[in-house]
């Protein structure tokens, strides 16, 4: 066998091999679709409508559809999210009670998203009657993202020290104003951070979607929460797999892609952005 | 005045407790509405037959619903993804820990989480105009969406879950370990496969678990990139043969079918089967991880 030393070198070698093929991975996927995408892009792209059975045209539509499940997903997912985590952070003893609500956090955060579809059609689009709609499919990608949320918020304010509770609350603060007034405040950047990257996970989802009102096709934009809809994701699935002429509007596969992958990853680099700039200025 | 602020008080905590234990209650709305929509197909098939039933038919006159080629399609699949993330994802969790000066490891970790952000649908797309053609030609395949196609861009998907968990485990293993080791003329080497490492195996192995967890309920990319046939695959030539998940029927086919017909309850059969073994995979992941939570030093 070899020496301790030259193992040790081989090793090395192997794990270096490794982390390349994975910056390899990413590095590849990236230059794909941003090579192939950035010309498909223009104002006209971003502002247009698909045409001729989407073979030209744009995405607006679509990334209209999109904006709408974020703000709805994100107006229920949101405050249930920090309610639900303030009370496991500041509140929650250990206990069975609480030992149950996390199982059933990461449990939530595992199941399949498209589980996640299927409930909401057989809960939001049949039983409540909802409708294949907007707000079926934001009740649905809320329920995916909860736990995401949940999970941020609690560690944001697991970072706040302990001794700032104690100073507030020895002062007869009582707890709910001592989470309000100083728990809250500090760890509000990182909650931002989580609630940002969750936006980055609904505007990416298909498979919930799909099952609960995301359109083909619509010749004009939603007007109501219970219209039907275009999204981002679900175009390019669509444009990808079942257009009318799948070769020729590859162009069009690779600029909606782009803009989704933009979408996403510019809010995931915010996140990481804003999480930096208060890392840095709060030192305890 | 005091009393107005306790039962304030004693209220905004039961309101915490209730959004909180919506969790639970979500969990529980889940099984329900999933089995009761499953379990409405077993009226007419028995249950027995649905679990092991060779051929998956739905459109045949009479339907056939069996569920074993795509149990086996998701575990083909899975199973590849795994055998390519598993090594490659411990691989980069220790460079990036162990080897890598902390500058390097900064600008690493963020180019890993991009993995985790890229949507599934994203994946599907270069997997389907990019990886799928290579595929063919360079294995001379019929066709290159093949469970391979699959596993190789699951793997990739899988990557960023077990790095970055793999990744926590192996830094939170206590440096007086190492030095310990290293002080006894070990290599560095020496003390990450013989220290290091095992110490960190429990948060390694929840790590391999979620990964797991996230190949099996994967849809969009699979769908796209498997070519969706839904046949036993054959061992081990059904890896480069066109398989069918559970993910993929479900989504591929709850578009075409009426509400309320036999196919509707056997693809939320279907879901109901993926849902018990991704909660089981988590269950196992959660126990892995506080079981046998390093403890030293506390």
């Amino acid at each position: 066998m070899f020496s301790p030393k030259v193992s040790e070198k081989i090793a090395f070698a192997f794990l270096t091999v490794a982390i390349l093929i994975v910056v390899g991975f990413v590095l590849t996927i990236l230059s794909y679709i941003v090579t192939n995408g950035i010309g498909a892009i223009s104002i006209d792209f971003l502002i247009q409508g698909p045409k001729n059975r989407m073979t030209e045209g744009g995405i607006f539509p679509a990334i209209v559809g999109t904006v709408f499940l974020i703000i709805g997903s994100m107006a229920v997912a949101l405050p249930f999210g920090i309610l639900a985590a303030i009370y496991l952070n500041e509140y929650a003893e250990e206990g069975r009670i609480v030992w149950i609500i996390q199982m059933a956090i990461s449990n939530l955060a595992g199941t399949p998203s498209v589980v996640f579809g299927l409930f909401g059609l057989a809960m939001f689009v049949k039983y409540m009657g909802f409708g294949a709609s907007i707000l079926a499919a934001s009740l649905t990608l809320a329920l995916v993202v909860l736990p995401v949320i949940i999970r941020a918020s609690e560690e944001a304010m697991a970072t706040v020290p302990s001794g700032l509770r104690e100073a507030s609350l020895a002062l007869g603060v009582t707890r709910w104003q001592t989470v309000r007034k100083i728990v809250l405040p500090i760890a509000l950047p990182g909650m931002v951070t989580g609630a940002i990257l969750s936006v980055g996970r609904v505007a990416g989802e298909t498979a919930p979607i799909l099952l609960t009102g995301a359109a083909y096709f619509l010749p004009r934009l939603p007007d109501s929460v219970s219209d039907q809809f275009m999204a981002l994701p679900y175009h390019l699935f669509v444009l990808a797999t079942s257009g009318t002429n799948i070769a020729t509007t590859r162009p069009i596969q690779y600029g909606t892609a782009l803009v989704l992958l933009m979408i996403v990853l510019g809010v995931n680099f915010v996140a990481v952005m804003i999480r930096r700039h208060y890392k840095n200025k709060m030192r305890w | 005045m005091l009393i107005n602020t306790r039962s304030k008080e004693f209220a905004i905590e039961s309101i915490l407790l209730a959004v909180s234990a919506l969790a639970v209650v979500i969990l529980i709305l889940i099984s329900i509405f999933l089995f009761r929509e499953g379990a409405a197909l077993f009226k007419d098939i028995p249950f027995l037959d649905f679990l092991t039933g060779k051929n998956w038919h739905p459109t045949s006159v009479p339907p056939v619903f069996g569920l074993l080629p795509l149990l086996l399609g998701t575990l083909l699949v899975t199973a590849g993804a795994i055998v390519i993330a598993v090594p490659l994802g411990i691989a980069s969790a220790v460079f990036i820990s162990e080897i890598a000066p902390p500058n390097v490891a900064e600008i690493l970790k963020p180019i890993v989480e991009i993995l985790a952000g890229v949507p599934s649908v994203v994946y599907g797309f270069f997997g389907l105009v990019v990886l799928i053609p290579r595929l063919q030609q360079l294995l001379d395949l019929p066709t290159g969406q093949t469970a391979l196609a699959g596993s190789i861009m699951l793997g990739i998907m899988a990557l960023p879950t077990i790095i970055s968990i793999s990744e926590d485990a192996i830094s939170s293993v206590p440096d007086f370990l190492k030095e310990g080791s290293l002080a006894l003329g070990a290599t560095r080497w020496q003390t990450i496969y013989r220290v290091t490492v095992p110490a960190a195996l429990s948060g390694i192995s929840a790590a391999v678990m979620l990964g797991m967890g996230r190949a099996i309920g994967e849809t969009m990319t699979v769908m796209m990139v498997t070519g969706n046939a839904a046949v036993i695959p054959g061992f081990p030539g059904g890896i480069f043969a066109p398989v069918k998940t559970m993910t993929a029927t479900i989504a591929l086919e709850m578009g075409e079918v009426p509400q309320g017909s036999e196919h509707y309850h056997a693809l939320f059969a279907i879901g109901a089967v993926l849902f018990v073994i991704t909660l089981l995979i988590n269950l196992i992941a959660e126990a892995v991880k506080r079981k046998y939570r390093f403890k030293v030093g506390s």
